[in-house]
């Protein structure tokens, strides 16, 4: 079927403000973004630039907004958009760079300030530390970011500032903070508790709806939120 | 310009790259540089497990994860290195959880395994649960510990720095030259010790798993400075690709109890491997499933099979082969359990394929996958120039780009993840200690004149070819001619079409003359590489005239231990020539036999 593919551009050495481009293609339903935007640099434009890498939603490169709605270009199928009109934009709150490239360097920044890694100084056993089932369990769900971006940048608290550590900060750090052998939880409940941190989120929910990998992400702050209210991490 | 001095580089950013940078920055000033965002690393993408023989599960031990490695690569593995692989793999392993890797779990909180390919009780030569794993996502979570760790020990990193040549002063690695991708501007990282670890160029093939990243950067780069490259005939098809996309489907699929299916319902791999099925080694499934699809035996005819793993076909199949838990009870799935320990699959089955796996089969094809060949290296690390193993001072290579070579003629499943960290960590201790006790080469007068005169042919290319179409013609050729079955005319006809393309990718026009974020101008330096590793596999697979692993000729169908049991190494010499030479296979306690699953 042929779609209209309207794909935000802006070349910082040309352009002074951004515009849209519109293309028509021949499309299947089964198509991903990311293959109209490669077809569209490979025939049409070859300036247009956007990131990707494993193009099966696992290395998190190709956040972008799609009709409206964040994404990774490689998991949104035409089929599932319900829409012969297609609207591709980079991602918000964070400066355009070109075309679909955004200035990653908040978004890590706020992820590396949350101590994103394990802490535990005692002296290992031979052999692995144990964890039950359920202990594990209990965090299972935060391991699964990528670090795409999807959730803050859809998130307008973090819009309205990126001093705010956004939900994949929040993410990251839940990870750790419910994860039976780490040591830093007060470490990073205090970094969270910080007038950027974890109260900033209003549960908008926007996070929760647009993760690709299904995190309950807002559930995951409300976790966290609690954790600082009663000092105790269960 | 602009100049940088460490004494460790690390290129790429993957499994490999990080733990080689954990290790080098211990003792030496150490840097990463990666085209990608670490966290994007192809390793990520890596699912159902690394090797170990933990026995957590039941009876197992290093030595038989040792054969089984020795038998899965054809006997073209090197004995000692593979040896060592498998006796560091349990220490590496309990590493990785003492950095924090969030392993599933055995009922008693120890890591838990699951059976593999090839992965076998030597004594009963049944399937043994040797595969550390963390849900579906294993690789994810080595590259995110990994990664998280470098953080936490403040490791330098130039995220987004395309690596673009290599520089060779006296015979020694004298540092690398980058393009920053934001700006375009080049960089000079003098070094001490160049560790590759970029990984592998399965984008040479049109169904493939690997990444857009993965052009062979770290191949194609040494290759052109005289450094040879070692069994690059040898590339593995993992059987399960999601059809017509070759997104990866792990064979942890296979051993939570999901079996293959043909056109008429037969679980054929009963067929070809009595004793293991569908946990043979991936060579062997991919070929059965070849040979089904050639006979007609696809579903529907069309050149696909099924990958069952709904609960009933799971539990019809594990009481047939009189499957039992570690507790001696009957193996039995249910959905739910399906869904708990492959979570990915499931999602990419919804989203790709638009099939719930616990309610349908999953369409599968063999798909492109691993590169076993790759820069020749001891087992330490070190680079390697030539047929006596000279060590070349200071270039190291781990993970997929290099060949140790534990891998042989085919890799193992789960041996892949073993191989980055095992190998990443010796590459990087031995990268620190050669820089500690060594002195800077001069860099060249021009350092950046090579790497300039590259990129200006590219800028100022005259013509009207395009890249997509250049790409998807080696593709669909190599897929054909020198894919999972091989023929010396078929390799012969696509070696000129893989030359005539060379030819053409010198005209294609470079639209975008800009220097912010030029996706362009490296997409088209990474498709050179692709061609120049399109041809130089075509010219080795041509020469190799026997089947072996990966390396399957319908002309010479037969194992040729006389006058094949040895490495391969090809140089490219500067009129684009290409000399070949071998080694001998390092044989310790295995003599090869034939190879039965």
């Amino acid at each position: 079927m042929q779609v209209t593919v309207k794909v935000f551009r802006f070349n910082p050495e040309k352009d002074k403000k951004p515009h849209y481009e519109t293309y028509k293609l021949d499309a299947q339903p089964t198509d991903r973004v990311l293959d109209m935007l490669e077809y569209i640099k490979g025939y049409f434009d070859g300036t247009l630039s956007f990131r990707r890498s494993c193009a099966h939603g696992i290395c998190g490169s190709d956040a972008m907004r799609i009709n409206g709605r964040n994404y990774l270009a490689c998991k949104a199928l035409l089929k599932d958009l319900h829409s012969k009109k297609i609207t591709v934009e980079p991602i918000l709150g964070l400066k355009v760079i070109k075309d679909l490239i955004v200035d990653m360097e908040q978004f890590f920044a706020n992820y590396k300030s949350v101590m994103p890694y394990f802490v535990n100084d005692e002296p290992p056993p031979p052999q692995e530390r144990l964890q039950s089932i359920e202990e594990r369990e209990r965090f299972d769900d935060t391991t699964k970011c990528i670090l795409c971006a999807c959730c803050t940048t859809s998130c307008p608290i973090f819009w309205a500032s990126d001093q705010y550590l956004g939900p994949q900060a929040i993410v990251a750090a839940h990870r750790f903070i419910f994860d039976s052998r780490d040591k830093a939880t007060v470490e990073r409940l205090r970094i969270l508790n910080d007038q950027f941190g974890v109260y900033r989120c209003h549960t908008i929910f926007n996070c929760t709806e647009c993760c690709p990998r299904e995190i309950e992400i807002t559930q995951a702050i409300g976790e966290v939120k609690a954790a600082i209210i009663t000092g105790r991490v269960d | 310009m602009k100049k940088h001095q460490f004494d460790v580089i690390v290129i790429g950013a993957g499994g490999a790259g990080l733990m080689a940078a954990l290790y080098a920055s211990k003792t030496a000033n150490t840097a990463v540089i990666s085209k990608l965002y670490p966290t994007r690393s192809h390793t990520g993408t890596a699912q159902g497990g690394v090797g170990a023989a933990l026995a957590n599960e039941e009876e197992d031990h290093w030595e038989w994860h040792t054969f089984d490695s020795v038998k899965g690569s054809d006997y073209l593995g090197d004995q000692d290195a593979i040896e060592f692989m498998c006796y560091e793999a349990v220490q590496a392993v309990y590493e990785l959880e003492h950095y924090g890797l969030p392993f599933s779990r055995t009922p008693e909180g120890k890591i838990a395994q699951r059976p593999f390919g090839g992965h076998t009780n030597n004594e009963t030569g049944k399937p043994v649960r040797r595969a550390c794993y963390a849900a579906d996502r294993t690789g994810h979570m080595i590259l995110q510990t990994l990664y998280q760790q470098c953080l936490k020990n403040n490791v330098n990193f130039y995220d987004e720095f395309q690596v673009v040549d290599l520089l060779v002063v006296n015979g020694a690695a004298a540092g690398v030259v980058a393009i920053e991708l934001g700006t375009s501007e080049l960089h000079v990282f003098h070094a001490k010790s160049v560790i590759f670890a970029t990984g592998g160029h399965g984008r040479v093939w049109d169904i493939t798993s690997n990444a857009y990243a993965y052009t062979g950067d770290g191949i194609a780069i040494p290759m052109r400075h005289g450094i040879p490259m070692e069994d690059m005939e040898f590339f593995q098809f993992h059987p399960t690709g999601i059809y017509k996309l070759g997104i990866l489907i792990t064979e942890g699929v296979r051993g939570e109890g999901g079996v293959l299916i043909n056109g008429k319902g037969e679980r054929f791999m009963e067929r070809y491997a009595p004793k293991v099925k569908d946990l043979a080694s991936r060579d062997v499934i991919s070929r059965a499933m070849y040979l089904e699809m050639k006979a007609g035996n696809g579903i529907n005819g069309q050149n696909y099979l099924y990958l069952d793993v709904r609960p009933e076909t799971v539990n019809k199949y594990a009481a047939l082969d009189g499957r039992r838990r570690p507790d001696g009870s009957p193996y039995t799935m249910t959905g739910e359990e399906i869904i708990a320990k492959l979570p990915d699959i499931v999602d990419f089955a919804r989203t790709y394929l638009g099939v719930d796996p616990v309610a349908q089969p999953m369409p599968v094809q063999p798909t492109a996958h691993y590169t076993m060949g790759g820069i020749p290296t001891n087992k330490y690390g070190e680079a390697v120039s030539d047929e006596n193993n000279t060590v070349m001072p200071g270039l190291y290579a781990a993970g997929e780009v290099a060949c140790v070579s534990v891998h042989g003629a085919n890799r193992l499943g789960t041996n892949s993840l073993l191989d980055l960290i095992v190998f990443g960590k010796h590459a990087g201790l031995r990268a620190a200690e050669y820089a500690l006790g060594a002195d800077f080469q001069p860099l060249p007068e021009d350092p950046t004149e090579f790497t300039r005169a590259q990129f200006d042919r590219i800028r100022n290319a005259q013509g009207n070819e395009k890249i997509l179409e250049i790409s998807s013609t080696m593709k669909t050729v190599m897929m054909d001619s020198v894919g999972m079955f091989r023929t010396g005319d078929g390799m012969q006809s696509a070696l000129e079409t893989v030359r005539e393309l060379r030819e053409r990718y010198k005209h294609i026009p470079l639209h975008d003359q800009g220097m912010v974020f030029n996706t362009e101008l490296i997409n088209i330096w990474e498709l050179g590489n692709l061609l120049e590793i399109a041809e130089l596999t075509t010219v080795c697979a041509l020469a190799r005239t026997e089947s072996r692993g990966a390396h399957a000729r319908d002309d010479y169908p037969k194992r040729d231990d006389v006058n094949w049991l040895k490495h391969s190494l090809a140089w490219v010499k500067p009129n684009g020539e290409i000399e070949l030479r071998y080694k001998p296979v390092v044989i310790t306690k295995f003599q090869p036999k034939e190879r039965v699953y």
